[in-house]
């Protein structure tokens, strides 16, 4: 980060939400001369610290970067080498994004044409750039799509597989990479292993001694509507809060009341863990439990016991262990350390090299980390620079179009209301609740300058805030970093507001994520009597 | 364990220009250090303990405390070892009667004019150099200031601060980047303030606490310790340190978490680990106590 010469942060702002790493990148600017584009819909304490912000329309990050990468290849910009010997399916992608001329860039994204050429020729022309990106690109129903757009940026300038190149999806929690990586998600098993790859069941299968059935599973969203269906009926939710994480939060708690068993395992009594019929109350694993965690960079790090969790809670995996012997099955390996080995035999081509000894020597190791002697990986995809048999596969372009999000502003609902962190809280605020910020302002509605003239509030006025799906009411809090037509809430206060009440559980088809940057509301003064809120008259209000 | 890690990442590193050697002398013997190290690098490199108080590791030297000054060969002056950098053939002397009277005098001054009770080996420097602070006797000017206790997170005893800039530093430039505060007043006056000496909470601080982290003294210093100091609780023999990951975002910042019977009493981070070289946000430094929030609501 300290080394790059161009930075994108793409629907990113982390100098809020990931501090520390905004460290490495402010050393990069002051000591390098590192150059930041920020490319956020609002003018965030991140796109302060900018070369340049582009203020883009929420949602139209696909016809941004497609425009980007039209001008880059017409510019003569693109990087031949480096798409001839490592990329495919280049011609359909020059084709593809020929309709997304600068003109057009700037009638779709609401960013000048003169500055995505700007930021265009400035990644293109750079000889170490990143694009970094956090929910802004992924929390849309076209996430998939819009990454695939950043990676065509990417593989079109050969920014990848070097020193201080790449792309850096940063992650939100200190495993959410490593979640992945372990087969919690639907397709994998441990060691991102293809569940559907039969040669990888069967090495799991010999290992563990059960046959393990070969099909994808399900991703969030379409587990709720298979609950929805009643076609899931048991649910088992481990450290999650899905009735106020998730979107269309009222539609959420209708499909969990449908469930047959309920069973959450807890650290807290959360609104889910009260909707539960059994909770199961357990450890905080960052510190009253020891294990392992892998961050954004793919360190895998070890997290420590420190202090004495409270009596009568039990450890995650004793409680994994004591269901599996319950129901028949002796799961072997217990204690950390020997799950961890066990995935290093079940995995080794990613973590054989990473005995926990070796893991606190060096504060973490990067994987791919295959051999005891290995230093672990600090960046991946330089086989895409050799040639030949040691290339592997080739990089392949995808075609990508833009078409915003699902639910765009109309006259009943002339706003979009996009979502985000506070720097001093998280998430559903369950473990930031327990201190005392002095910068918290609890939950707001923030509003350009210019809306809040249009429709007479200003700062502090309690206004109500209703999409298709629900209302809530928040004081009002002018924000000279929106735009006109964007307004802003975030997730962390639903002792305020469940904001979710208003979000749409649009989702995107691949990853499952629901569309929680954009949906569309209606803002009024909360003294006024509105159209809107008598037609969700049935709809319970969030004071 | 850090530089082991960077070690480990300096083999995955495009290979940079290896930087020339320089020779030095100090007190007599022969070291070579890397091109622009200091004289206390290389002083380090022989083992050696130069007393240092401004100075910190992820800082940029500012190079104002006085107290790491030593003799060089063909100087008028003393110089100050955590800053001046080595060239060839420098002839340096650490420890003699004028060096160490100049420390003396510093810690003497020091001494004299701020509360340094809870500033870790500080009271070891003043009696290694035979400093005494009392001889100015009981009416010597001081700093001695009203403790500000303007928010929840932290407080801040400038009747304790030495200016040493290191808070300014952590703050500014190299690190946090926020510029909640800088050296206000001249002389006497100078001290560590806001702009217009406003509270924290109006001020442009962000509650990182960066600051405390590097603070030699405690003037700077989160609540929890300050109560614990002051109900006599506080005891650092009794604690336990663990380090673990910090569950607030993805980029794996080391938390060392500093337990006294049976809880966490403060976090702080490792300045060696290259994630955070000893860096954290609010949610880390004071984002812990809802697992010591145990009473039912």
């Amino acid at each position: 980060m300290e080394e790059t010469d161009v930075v994108l942060l793409w629907g990113s702002n982390a100098r809020n939400a990931h501090p520390i790493w905004f460290h490495h990148l402010l050393k990069g600017i002051r000591n390098h001369g590192t150059r930041l584009y920020v490319i956020d819909p609002r003018r965030s304490e991140s796109a302060q610290w900018a070369d340049a912000w582009l203020g883009n329309h929420v949602g139209s990050d696909i016809a941004l970067a497609n425009a980007m990468g039209r001008e880059i290849i017409h510019a003569g910009l693109c990087s031949r080498d480096f798409i001839a010997n490592a990329c495919s399916g280049f011609e359909e992608y020059a084709k593809g994004v020929e309709e997304y001329t600068l003109e057009r860039g700037e009638e779709l994204t609401g960013v000048p044409a003169d500055v995505i050429r700007e930021c265009a020729h400035a990644y293109a022309r750079a000889e170490k750039a990143m694009i970094c990106w956090t929910l802004g690109i992924t929390q849309h129903h076209d996430a998939t799509e819009a990454v695939f757009a950043l990676i065509n940026l990417c593989l079109l300038t050969g920014h990848i597989g070097k020193w201080g190149s790449g792309l850096n999806p940063l992650r939100g929690q200190n495993n959410v990479q490593g979640g992945g990586d372990m087969g919690a998600i639907p397709n994998r098993l441990p060691g991102f292993q293809q569940i559907t790859d039969p040669a990888v069941r069967e090495r799991f299968e010999k290992h563990w001694g059960v046959k393990l059935q070969p099909n994808v599973g399900w991703n969030l969203t379409e587990m709720l509507d298979a609950m929805d269906r009643g076609k899931l009926t048991s649910l088992f939710v481990i450290g999650e809060n899905p009735a106020h994480s998730d979107a269309d939060a009222n539609h959420v708690e209708h499909v969990l009341a449908k469930l047959d068993h309920l069973v959450v395992q807890e650290i807290y009594m959360t609104r889910t863990a009260e909707l539960a019929h059994v909770v199961l109350p357990t450890v905080a694993s960052w510190c009253e439990a020891t294990g392992t965690v892998t961050n954004s960079e793919r360190r895998v790090q070890l997290c420590r016991k420190a202090i004495e969790p409270p009596e009568g809670t039990r450890d995650e995996l004793w409680i994994i262990n004591e269901i599996g012997t319950r129901l028949g099955k002796d799961l072997g390996a217990t204690g950390p350390e020997a799950m961890w080995n066990e995935l290093r035999v079940l995995a080794p081509h990613m973590y054989e090299g990473m005995t926990y000894e070796r893991l606190a020597r060096y504060d973490g190791l990067q994987w791919p980390c295959p051999s005891a002697d290995h230093p672990g990986t600090v960046f991946l995809h330089d086989r895409l620079w050799k040639k030949g048999a040691e290339r592997g596969p080739a990089a392949p372009f995808n075609v990508v179009h833009h078409e915003g999000p699902v639910e765009k502003p109309d006259a009943e609902y002339p706003f979009t209301l996009t979502t985000g962190r506070h720097l001093d809280a998280y998430n559903t605020g369950i473990q930031t609740s327990g201190y005392s910020s002095p910068m918290t302002r609890g939950e707001t509605l923030d509003i350009s300058p210019e809306d809040a003239d249009r429709i007479g509030i200003t700062s502090g006025i309690r206004v109500r805030v209703a999409s298709r799906r629900g209302s809530v009411v928040v004081p009002a809090r002018i924000d000279e970093g929106l735009r006109p037509g964007v307004v802003f809430m975030t997730l962390h206060y639903p002792d305020d507001a469940v904001t979710n009440m208003l979000t749409i559980n649009a989702s995107d088809l691949a990853a499952g994520t629901a569309e929680f940057k954009a949906c569309a509301v209606s803002v009024e003064p909360e003294t006024s009597v509105s159209p809107a809120r008598s037609a969700l008259g049935a709809m319970p209000a969030s004071a | 364990m850090s530089s082991a890690h960077q070690q480990l990442v300096r083999l995955s590193r495009p290979s940079s220009k290896p930087k020339a050697m320089v020779e030095i002398s100090v007190d007599g013997e022969a070291v070579s250090v890397p091109e622009g190290s200091t004289i206390l690098d290389a002083c380090k490199k022989l083992g050696k303990d130069i007393p240092t108080l401004c100075w910190h590791q992820t800082l940029t030297p500012a190079n104002v405390c006085r107290v790491c000054m030593v003799e060089l060969e063909g100087a008028r002056t003393l110089v100050p070892s955590c800053s001046r950098e080595v060239e060839p053939g420098m002839k340096v002397k650490t420890r003699n009667e004028r060096v160490d009277l100049t420390r003396r005098l510093v810690l003497e001054m020091l001494g004299s004019s701020v509360d340094l009770s809870i500033s870790p080996g500080t009271p070891e420097m003043i009696a290694e150099y035979d400093a005494r602070p009392e001889r100015f006797g009981p009416d010597a000017a001081n700093v001695a200031r009203p403790v500000k206790d303007d928010n929840a997170l932290y407080v801040r005893d400038y009747s304790k601060c030495i200016l040493c800039y290191r808070c300014v530093q952590a703050c500014g430039d190299d690190h946090q980047n926020t510029f909640a505060i800088a050296v206000a007043g001249r002389g006497f006056d100078a001290h560590i303030s806001t702009e217009f000496d406003t509270p924290l909470p109006n001020s442009a601080c962000v509650y990182c606490g960066n600051c405390i982290a590097v603070c030699p003294t405690g003037a700077l210093i989160a609540r929890r310790e300050w109560q614990m100091r002051g109900d006599n609780t506080w005891d650092e023999s009794k604690q336990t340190t663990t380090d673990t990951i910090c569950p607030y975002c993805g980029v794996g910042c080391t938390l060392t978490l500093h337990v006294q019977d049976g809880e966490i009493v403060k976090a702080t981070s490792p300045f060696g680990n290259d994630v955070t070289l000893g860096n954290l946000c609010i949610k880390g430094r004071f984002g812990w106590q809802h697992v010591q929030n145990r009473e039912a609501d």
